[in-house]
């Protein structure tokens, strides 16, 4: 039986990849051909979907773009069997985007049937949990911890560190959370494993729950994801049949349950210990720390917190091992990172690729540049509490640590690109406003600031007091940053000040005059 | 003194055997490991800026006004939510820490009114304070941005208003309603800029605020503020004293101007309230100078007369003349005297002295005859002393706690509160009482077992109890072998494990499930810490005494007894019942609960008081009031009690009070019972009073004059006025020497004076030599009695039963913002919450008898009948209606009968069969008519 791919993943079904779905199965029946349709994650290259696979001798080969009305055509030219159609890219696999990439994280992704548990096993899905379940909790945690995987939501700390703290605090429950509140503008990577490769994550999480004695977990998913939901729910039904959950897991005599919360729009929830309070059920404000949640975290008890990322990482670290991780990277950001192409750009998608890459590669090389044909102005890096990069950083090596030392962060690892048409004066102010609209309103730096962050850049721009008002913009920065309680307040002033100080001439301003005094 | 401005170190202590040495601003300080950076600067002299800690709140880190530098660390923590390492070098002061804070404090003052000078808190305010610490001199921003400068004002509350226009979020209005009230009344509605504190998005007089006060304290600006501060203006001197309401005896600060009482709050040092209030206490003052009340001395020859005021001379006289003409026609015996709860150690004391000198017998008794004389007896019997065996604080360390009779909720809500936190922490709950009070069951907190039984079963329930653990061999053995009367102990478990005392059987009576009996006996016998409260549900039965030492036996069968977390435990309904029965106010005891019988205390009070002593025990209420209509009393001296209303089968005592020929009433009201009085003395509030409480865990505590009396006596020299009219020597020079007098003649109040008061803020009684800063847990490794003492409690049944004529039971309580019969709370503003009592009745009963919500409903009893409004409420089961007695209009007390304790002859309030009907008129129709008795 021939086998069809068509991406259920979101971003493909916002451009038709359902109502093609629909079709092929449709024009198969009138055409009385037998074929095997599967709804697998997308394969991370947005700009081509909806992208059908056709499987024929062992290879996929790729129809671009295809559209509803595009189908009975294809089926005309035989492209169950015949890759001659204008629509075909040949061999997925063999694509320039997809060769170039390192895929540990992303590997089965738009591989696998999302909700197949043997297709998953077929593709060295649960090796990780197998080897796991031969070693001890502290065993483990060395793996993880010698593997050098660092927390992908944004901080980037060593995730073996905190399982350590976890394991060693003493509790009659313990917790493992996966924050799914993938709220940074142009991000999609949480979304498009849990869809693509859902079972990743379970087997991850369980990973985890077993290294530091955890029963119990969650998966925070932003409610701006129904499909993830759905499908993570579907994927915990399926794990709990098939005794991968349970009391149970894999008949080692081990527990662990999952259960998915909705969050309800807020941004800061994805800020750990927010979050921590809405899976309490509170009103999402942010926690101070100490204590750290791996300490004193869900409901007071000992609590793994980790992006979806970084879980979905793990199974692959136990299956192959901490020192094929760590040869990945550079010195100090180990792996890989599934960088997000977004933005004002030609090609976007996922590209997952060792530490390092310069971020000229991504955008010009692997990006080709901007979808409008203009020339980049600025990139934003690590979602809207990210800096804007101007092209004098393009050469900038994309880990933790090269980023750092240009005043910029990875974050999750979002890449969004402006064109020269862009004014960063604006960019500045809606980094105020974002701030303004999502603070949870606990601390004043961010709750009052933000606020006047906006009202003082108006000043700025229209031309009100300007000298005294980039001062005090600069002060208000300056508070922001060292004052706020968590990063919401904290970072904010990173996109402002980049902007001010790498794009002076938009707050028609001279660069000497936005130099902090 | 000048107004007293208690030290706060910005975050809660911290208990812990292993402490850090840590250097702030170059001083080395020493303190225990988890401490705050910003408490450790605190003990070290150095007030970090601060506006959203507490020390009564956990640290929140919200205000980002205490940021520091510490050596080693990145950035600038927050001192109150940075714990001290060990080692680590913290400086408060530097020029980063400084730009920050006055940042953060330009952006406050950015969105708040600049209206110091006519602000209520003006002086009083810390975001003022903080403003002027860090130097802010200039708002770049201006004012014209986003603000909520224009918010209104919610003045719903009568005591306090909420002005949004003012708040800086720092959320310990919720955080106090929270951690340290337990209501959760409030919240932050919206986010970020629009975070505004909402009492659950309504005002606060329709939210689920209960008006502790606890917000309004924790407010550092004018946002949540008292509506005395915002009429009058700030106070400008403190007095220290105690809350003339309930048992738990909260300590406050009294802050006035001049003379005048701007405001109550709630002390932190207070050894019972540890700085928290209800609104009683907090706000219920107002009545002290209510204009009901009266200041001058009155008499009059008949009660059918008007009164005449006199001077205190000529109505001390007529008082002394009138009592002694009627020992000259009756008798000795024919007078005698009720001494008050609610006034002071020293003033209840001369009153019993006066009657056992001037008087010349023991007719005293004490008001707490009508609710916790079982108390006395009981635990006594058992233990060894007629008083509770914790302190407040010990209900911290209770992994269960079984509350009997009592809605601490309503009636001992400071108490209530300190038990909530701990329920909320885990602590597992059993409530036995008849109705589905708040205690068992309200927003945060539900008991594990509610064995709700029928008024009257109490007994038999606690015997099931006790049989279970006996029968499952729960009992702690080696307590039992080791600290009780092993034979009395063998005599019980025999008793006790008898069929009739079997869950199964009493199940029966009681109408508990008897799986739930064992249950909640498994649970209590089981847990390392079980404590006992209980409440007048335990006391005012017919076998109240009975069920009290049920209780004990339970306790000490389970080994709770003699540490922290355990104990049995009374709640005690007012200020100073515990006083005024250790004060000698039994016909049948001098103070310390010595028998008149004991010659060698008879010996003592004689020289001390150089006059003969009566070694056969006097009269009690009830007896007098029999005696009375019996002819054979026919004088009284009654002490700030209002037998008339709060005493069973009004009607009873009216006639008793209307058939003798001198009633003397001291009070601050023409009560109901000054109706039938010849002479008025009147009486000082608690804001007048120099003295001393004793609450329900033992504690002393001072009672200081606030303002000057306003009758120009204090009751204590009144009394005495009137022992030497009547013939015998009594001067004090003040209190404080009374108290000394009361130390002599005391074992157990041997080392307590003022002095030590005054020095070390309160003692829990015993404190003699063995223990000269008093006993905040008692029977620690003996019982005062030596072995503990198992006592047979065999349940008889009470003679109030249901019939057909009567087929309903009656139980009563008391709520929230009411106290007892009313006298004060009814003169404050705390009506507003509670214009009624009503009559909570079940939909079955209602509806079986047409009786709707909200409608006059017609009560009767055997001996009365009453008018109250109905409230149809699923709180009580079917077959049990309920009421409150705050008000003289409905009268409770007119149906409720005289069957009493069989020990002490305690009331049964809880039992009284009724029946009800629909009633087209109000309580008015009714009202027992003291006119007719009186003669009018």
């Amino acid at each position: 039986m021939i086998k069809v791919f068509v991406p259920i993943d979101d971003a493909s079904c916002s451009v038709g990849a359902n109502e093609v779905a629909h079709e092929i199965q449709n024009q198969a029946k009138l055409k009385n051909i037998d074929i095997q349709l599967i709804r697998n994650g997308s394969r991370g290259m947005l700009w081509l979907e909806p992208l059908v696979e056709v499987e024929m001798d062992n290879v996929r080969i790729g129809f671009a773009n295809v559209q509803e009305e595009k189908v009975k055509e294809l089926f005309e030219t035989n492209f169950l069997t015949n890759n001659n159609h204008p629509l075909t890219i040949g061999v997925v696999d063999n694509h320039e985007w997809l060769k170039n990439q390192t895929r540990v994280t992303f590997q089965r992704v738009g591989i696998v049937d999302p909700l197949d548990i043997k297709d998953y096993e077929n593709h060295g899905g649960l090796a990780g949990l197998k080897n796991a379940l031969k070693l001890t909790d502290s065993q483990i945690v060395n793996e993880v911890t010698e593997s050098g995987l660092r927390g992908r939501g944004g901080a980037g700390f060593p995730a073996g560190i905190k399982w350590k703290t976890v394991l060693n605090s003493q509790s009659d429950q313990k917790y493992v959370c996966c924050n799914a509140d993938e709220g940074d503008s142009g991000t999609f990577a949480d979304r498009m494993l849990m869809e693509g490769d859902p079972f990743t994550l379970i087997e991850g999480m369980t990973i985890a729950a077993i290294a530091v004695g955890a029963t119990k977990g969650f998966i925070y998913i932003r409610s701006e994801y129904p499909a993830a939901i759905k499908t993570m729910n579907k994927v915990i039904e399926i794990a709990n049949q098939s005794g991968l959950l349970g009391k149970n897991i894999l008949g080692s005599n081990k527990e662990f349950h999952i259960e998915v919360r909705s969050g309800a729009g807020s941004y800061v929830c994805g800020e750990e210990t927010a979050m921590l309070e809405s899976l309490e059920g509170k009103r999402g404000v942010v926690r101070a720390k100490p204590p750290l949640p791996a300490i004193e975290g869900l409901f007071g008890k000992p609590t793994i917190i980790n992006n979806v990322l970084t879980l979905a990482t793990v199974p692959m670290v136990l299956a192959q091992g901490a020192n094929f991780y760590k040869s990945l990277g550079t010195e100090k950001s180990k792996g890989t990172q599934v960088f997000q192409l977004a933005g004002n750009i030609k090609q976007g998608g996922i590209f997952e690729t060792s530490f390092g890459i310069s971020l000229n590669d991504l955008i010009n090389k692997f990006g080709q540049g901007t979808l409008t044909g203009k020339k980049i102005k600025a990139v934003q890096v690590g979602g809207p509490l990210g800096a804007y990069l101007a092209e004098n950083k393009f050469n900038t090596a994309m880990d933790y640590e090269s980023l750092a030392n240009v005043g910029g962060m990875l974050g999750h690892g979002g890449v969004v690109v402006f064109d020269e048409t862009v004014d960063m004066s604006e960019q500045a102010r809606f980094a105020m406003e974002f701030c303004a609209e999502e603070s949870c309103g606990k601390c004043t730096p961010c709750r009052i600031g933000s606020t006047r962050g906006v009202e003082v850049i108006d000043k700025i721009v229209k031309g009100e007091n300007k000298a005294a008002n980039v001062h005090l913009l600069l002060d208000l920065l300056d508070v922001m940053t060292e004052g706020s309680l968590c990063a919401m307040g904290g970072l904010t002033p990173l996109p402002v000040r980049s902007a001010l100080e790498n794009f002076p001439e938009d707050f028609s301003l001279i660069s000497s005059q936005v130099t902090a005094q | 003194m000048t107004i007293l401005k208690e030290p706060d170190y910005g975050t809660p202590a911290v208990s812990n055997d292993q402490s850090v040495k840590v250097k702030i601003d170059g001083i080395d300080v020493e303190v225990p490991a988890g401490t705050s950076v910003m408490r450790a600067a605190a003990e070290a002299g150095i007030q970090v800026p601060k506006l959203c800690a507490k020390d009564s709140l956990n640290a929140f880190g919200s205000c980002r006004m205490c940021l520091v530098e510490i050596d080693g660390k990145k950035g600038t923590p927050a001192s109150c939510t940075t714990p001290c390492e060990q080692g680590m070098v913290v400086k408060t002061q530097t020029p980063k820490v400084e730009r920050l804070r006055r940042g953060v404090m330009e952006l406050y003052i950015s969105d708040h009114p600049l209206d110091c000078l006519t602000c209520p808190a003006n002086g009083d305010c810390e975001l003022q304070d903080m403003a002027g610490v860090v130097g802010l001199r200039d708002v770049r921003y201006g004012f014209e941005g986003s603000n909520h400068l224009n918010e209104e004002t919610d003045s719903s509350n009568p005591y306090f208003s909420y002005d949004s226009s003012k708040c800086i979020v720092c959320n310990r209005c919720v955080r106090a309603c929270d951690e340290i009230q337990g209501t959760l009344a409030l919240t932050i509605q919206g986010r970020g800029f629009n975070s505004r504190v909402s009492a659950g998005g309504t005002d606060f007089m329709s939210s689920e605020c209960v008006s502790c006060g606890a917000c309004v304290q924790a407010c550092p600006t004018a946002t949540l503020q008292e509506k005395n501060v915002i009429d009058l203006g700030m106070p400008t001197r403190t007095v220290l004293t105690t809350c003339a309401y309930c048992g738990v005896g909260c300590s406050f600060k009294a802050e006035l101007r001049g003379d005048e009482l701007i405001r109550m709050v709630p002390y932190k040092d207070g050894g019972a309230n540890e700085g928290h209030s209800c609104v009683k206490g907090r706000f219920a003052w107002g009545y002290a100078t209510h204009p009901d009340r009266k200041t001058k001395p009155m008499i009059r020859q008949k009660i059918s007369d008007p009164w005449q005021e006199v001077s205190w001379e000529e109505a001390i006289s007529f008082a002394a003349t009138g009592l002694k003409n009627v020992q000259q026609k009756y008798g000795k015996q024919a007078i005698g005297g009720i001494t008050s709860s609610r006034c002071t150690n020293e003033e209840v004391f001369v009153v019993q002295k006066m009657i056992r000198t001037a008087f010349g017998n023991n007719n005293v008794d004490t008001c707490a005859r009508v609710c916790h004389s079982p108390t006395g007896y009981g635990l006594k019997q058992t233990f060894g002393t007629s008083a509770g065996t914790q302190d407040f604080k010990s209900v911290a360390k209770a992994d269960v706690i079984m509350v009997i009779g009592a809605n601490p909720f309503a009636a001992h809500p400071v108490f209530a509160s300190r038990m909530k936190k701990r329920l909320r922490q885990g602590a597992q709950l059993i409530v036995l009482d008849p109705r589905e009070t708040e205690t068992v069951k309200n927003p945060h907190v539900e008991a594990k077992h509610h064995l709700q039984l029928l008024p009257g079963t109490n007994v038999a329930v606690i015997n099931a109890l006790a049989h279970v653990i006996v029968t499952e061999k729960l009992v702690d053995e080696e307590f039992v072998k080791e600290r009780c009367d092993i034979e009395a102990f063998e005599a019980w478990k025999e008793f006790i494990a008898l069929p009739e005392n079997s869950p199964e059987v009493v199940e029966t009576i009681s109408g508990v499930n008897a799986q739930e009996i064992r249950n909640a006996a498994r649970l209590y016998a089981s847990a390392n810490n079980s404590a006992i409260y209980y409440g007048l549900g335990v006391t005012e039965h017919s076998q109240g005494s009975t069920m009290v030492m049920g209780m004990a036996n339970l306790a000490m069968a389970t080994g709770n007894i003699g540490r922290d977390g355990v104990g049995v435990n009374p709640l005690r309904g007012q200020n100073n019942v515990q006083g005024s029965c250790d004060m000698g106010s039994f016909p049948h005891e001098y103070s310390g609960y010595r028998h008149v019988g004991d010659d060698s205390v008879k010996e003592l009070f004689e020289s001390m008081w150089n006059a003969p002593m009566q070694t056969e025990p006097g009269l009690r209420i009830p007896n007098m009031l029999d005696a009375a209509i019996a002819g054979e009393f026919k004088g009284i001296y009654i002490q700030g009690e209002d037998i008339a209303q709060s005493d069973p089968n009004v009607k009873h005592v009216k006639e008793a009070l209307a058939s003798m020929e001198m009633v003397i009433v001291q009070d601050l009201f023409i009560n109901e019972t000054a109706q039938f009085a010849h002479v008025f003395l009147p009486g000082t509030s608690f804001l007048e009073k120099d003295g001393t409480f004793t609450n329900a865990e033992r504690r002393i505590n001072r009672v200081r004059p606030v303002m000057a009396s306003k009758t120009g006596k204090s009751e204590w020299e009144a009394t005495c006025d009137l022992a030497k009219a009547m013939g015998y020597e009594m001067d004090y020079e003040n209190a404080a020497q009374i108290m000394d007098e009361i130390a002599k003649l005391t074992p157990t109040f041997a080392g307590v004076s003022f002095k030590l008061l005054d020095e070390v803020g309160s003692v829990q009684w015993p404190c003699n030599e063995k223990a000269p800063l008093g006993t905040p847990i008692m029977h620690v490794d003996q019982f005062v009695r030596g072995k503990g003492n198992f006592v047979e409690t065999p349940y008889v049944p009470t003679e109030e039963k249901t019939n057909r004529k009567f087929p309903l039971l009656l139980t009563t309580g008391r709520i929230l913002s009411q106290y007892n019969v009313g006298a004060q709370t009814r003169r404050t503003a705390n009506v507003a919450w509670y214009p009624e009592d009503v009559l909570e009745i079940h939909e079955a009963d209602a509806h079986a008898r047409g009786i709707k919500d909200d409608s006059w409903v017609h009560l009767q009893s055997r001996v009365g009948e009453t008018v109250l409004r109905a409230k149809i409420s699923d709180r009580v089961p079917a077959g049990v209606v309920y009421t409150t007695f705050h008000y003289p209009v409905s009268g409770a007390n007119v149906i409720t009968t005289e069957f009493s304790d069989w020990a002490t002859n305690c009331p049964e309030y809880k039992v009284t069969a009724v029946e009800c009907r629909p009633s087209l008129r109000g309580p008015e129709s009714l009202l027992v008519n003291s006119d007719a008795l009186v003669g009018k």
